[in-house]
């Protein structure tokens, strides 16, 4: 209990410190060669990110080319089936690109327009970020080379193509685990080679400061949008916020904006892939202990020796060893749970949403509906739950097929 | 000063020669191989080990050095058997500097304090901990300077003057200096700017500066060791060590031996 009271005194809006510190998580750790390239952004992102000239330009992006708001949507039927909390969904799988993670690189493509670089990198697991990053290049007609891991180019092909068709180039990573942590590490090795000229836009709360803060900044028009449309559609704050974490920056967009609103309980969904207890999965908080890794301190999936080891998620997006920072400070100090949901139990809900709301949800949006489904009915039918459905399920109609041993 | 780095640059300095300065990784590409080539490149004419500690995730390194990493890591090395290494390589060799080279989780995962007094007992003279800048060291700095340890840091072709003054304040040993704006082993070193940037941090320290990345043979150590204390050669010893896997631990260091001698040679047509 005493956990809970010191979160409710904490100010939320100096964190990160000016170090880039969430109490002992975040920071900046990477080679010398890269920080100054990231002095230099930190100065001009306190530069903007007060100016009204960038936020409008930002918002005017936010509602003409990605299609904000999106909507919060009551979906009444799935709630009444599980006989508990009313679920509200934040609609982020009606962005332009499917995704909440187009908000982001809306936001650091302006970054990189303004600081006059000249090509984009960026890493991405399912693809999302990759599209997303792709996207933005394609409209400011700069050169992009997404870095996705050699096992995610095969699970997730048809974003590979999307990528393709916006004239980005993707490099298939064959080191390592082949999936989001070594595409991460081959980003970072093409800005040391191109720091002059490149702009690294990272995909989530994670990596060196200070972008675990400016992703959340970005990303924080989820949280504020759901936090309004609540209080209009229902005349009271929810009672529970869902939202899946990977890196998490879905899930920190939703939950930020409601950190000091102490009524409201916070669930972080990790991915349990084979289950918790195996070993075989991506749930860092549940499972990790705190480390180094891409540039920040934070819970890590590692071995007695201090080595990344492989996780496995049936979803790439959750697909990685690590988390951002704020997540792993937020579990600290007990503002928010974070819980683990296995493969089947977040495929039980893709296909329960698809027939039942007429609502195909990303496998990593699946997880937040999964414990969802699991809460609900251990709530009463006026409370309110919202759940962040950060992506769209088409991405992965192949891996679902697979699984059902269809050949599509 | 009890510490080997300074005992042994300062005696280079003395003779006016420059230092040669070798980065192998510890249990690559067969484990019975590092010590054996230890000893070796010593006898060879090395004057400081970089002693690479494997990582799964090494960021900075360029394909020849990260495979290294791959197979020390595949042969079960960790920080820990490192450390055991540098314990039997003292047995035999109590003057030759051992700098361990490695990223922050594996000490991280160890403990500063435990990796500190372990590290001293072992016979460890530096760290170079390649993604922990000196604005998140503090913590093992102190840990380090209790024991003796030096902490070598980089500078960069991109590092500010401000941030040079900083970095140099905090170093002990030598400085690293980064000769591209790149991963190990990359093809494009530009000997030029290498001199300019080093004349000027000689402004800001007396420090030995010795240059790295980038470094492939005599001739390209020669040119960048005429303007630095010396020269740090990696990737070509790794990428040699990668194609002898299956031969034997004396075969390896041979092969060694014999990348180093016209390198050794080239940077003495410096002495005087």
């Amino acid at each position: 209990m005493s956990e809970v009271k010191q979160s409710a005194a904490v100010d939320y809006s100096q964190f990160p410190d000016a170090r880039g510190h969430f109490g002992q998580y975040g920071g900046r750790f990477v080679s010398e060669t890269l920080m100054p390239a990231l002095d230099e952004l930190e100065q001009m992102y306190n530069r903007l990110k007060d100016d009204p000239d960038f936020q409008q330009e930002f918002d005017r992006d936010l509602a003409h080319y990605v299609g904000r708001p999106s909507p919060l949507y009551y979906a009444e039927r799935w709630s009444e089936r599980l006989g508990g909390a009313r679920i509200y969904l934040k609609r982020e799988d009606l962005n332009h690109t499917g995704a909440h993670k187009v908000n982001n690189t809306i936001g650091q493509a302006l970054l990189a327009k303004y600081s006059g670089k000249t090509r984009i990198i960026a890493e991405t697991g399912a693809g999302q970020h990759g599209v997303a990053s792709a996207t933005v290049a394609a409209r400011l007609g700069l050169k992009c080379e997404v870095y996705m891991g050699a096992e995610d180019v095969k699970r997730q092909s048809l974003n590979v193509y999307r990528m393709k068709l916006l004239g980005a180039t993707v490099h298939a990573v064959e080191s390592g685990s082949k999936t989001l942590k070594d595409a991460m590490n081959e980003a970072m090795r093409d800005w040391v080679t191109n720091v002059d000229d490149t702009f690294y836009i990272i995909g989530t709360v994670a990596g060196p400061h200070p972008y675990p803060q400016l992703v959340r900044d970005f990303q924080c028009v989820i949280g504020r949008e759901a936090r309004e449309q609540c209080l209009q559609q229902t005349g009271r704050l929810p009672d529970a916020l869902v939202a899946c974490v990977g890196g998490g920056s879905n899930a920190i967009g939703l939950f930020h904006p409601f950190l000091t609103d102490e009524s409201v309980q916070i669930y972080g969904v990790e991915a349990g892939g084979y289950g918790v207890e195996t070993g075989k999965h991506a749930a860092p908080l549940n499972d990790g202990i705190p480390g180094v890794l891409h540039g920040n301190r934070t819970y890590l999936m590692e071995d007695e020796d201090g080595q990344i080891i492989e996780t496995h998620s049936v979803s790439a997006g959750l697909d990685y060893p690590g988390v951002g920072p704020e997540h792993a400070w937020l579990k600290d100090i007990g503002r928010a749970n974070y819980v683990a949901i296995n493969d089947d139990e977040a495929m039980e809900a893709f296909r329960t949403l698809t027939r039942v709301e007429g609502i195909m949800p990303a496998l990593e949006s699946s997880h937040a509906l999964a414990y969802a489904a699991k809460l609900a009915p251990t709530m009463d039918k006026d409370q309110i739950i919202i759940v962040n459905l950060s992506g769209r399920g088409d991405k992965d109609i192949l891996t679902v097929a697979a699984i059902d041993g269809i050949e599509v | 000063m009890g510490n080997r780095i300074t005992t042994t640059l300062e005696a280079l300095r003395q003779q006016g020669r420059k230092a040669l300065v070798t980065y192998i990784v510890n249990g690559d590409p067969v484990p019975q191989a590092t010590l054996v080539t230890m000893h070796a490149m010593v006898d060879a004419g090395v004057d400081i080990i970089e002693l690479g500690v494997p990582f799964s995730d090494p960021m900075a390194e360029g394909p020849v050095i990260a495979l290294g990493h791959e197979r020390a890591l595949a042969n079960k090395t960790s920080l820990r058997s490192t450390l055991a290494l540098v314990k039997q390589f003292r047995e035999t060799n109590s003057t030759t500097p051992v700098v361990l080279m490695g990223y922050a989780n594996p000490v991280e995962r160890m403990g500063y304090a435990a990796f500190a007094t372990q590290a001293q007992a072992a016979g460890v003279d530096g760290l170079l901990t390649v993604d922990l800048p000196p604005e998140e060291a503090e913590e093992l700095n102190a840990e380090l300077k209790a024991v003796g340890i030096e902490n070598i840091f980089l500078l960069a072709p991109t590092t500010t003057d401000a941030r040079a003054s900083h970095i140099v304040s905090l170093a002990g040993g030598f400085l690293y200096y980064v000769s591209l704006k790149g991963v190990t082993g990359a093809g494009h070193l530009d000997v030029g700017s290498v001199a300019t940037k080093l004349g000027h941090l000689r402004q800001l320290t007396s420090l030995p500066i010795c240059v790295g990345f980038g470094i492939k043979d005599a001739e390209s150590a020669k040119a960048i060791a005429a303007s630095a204390d010396g020269a740090v050669v990696g990737s070509l010893l790794v990428g040699r060590m990668g194609q002898l896997a299956g031969e034997s631990a004396e075969t390896i260091a041979a092969a060694v031996v014999e990348l180093i001698k016209p390198i050794r040679a080239g940077l003495d047509e410096l002495s005087g």
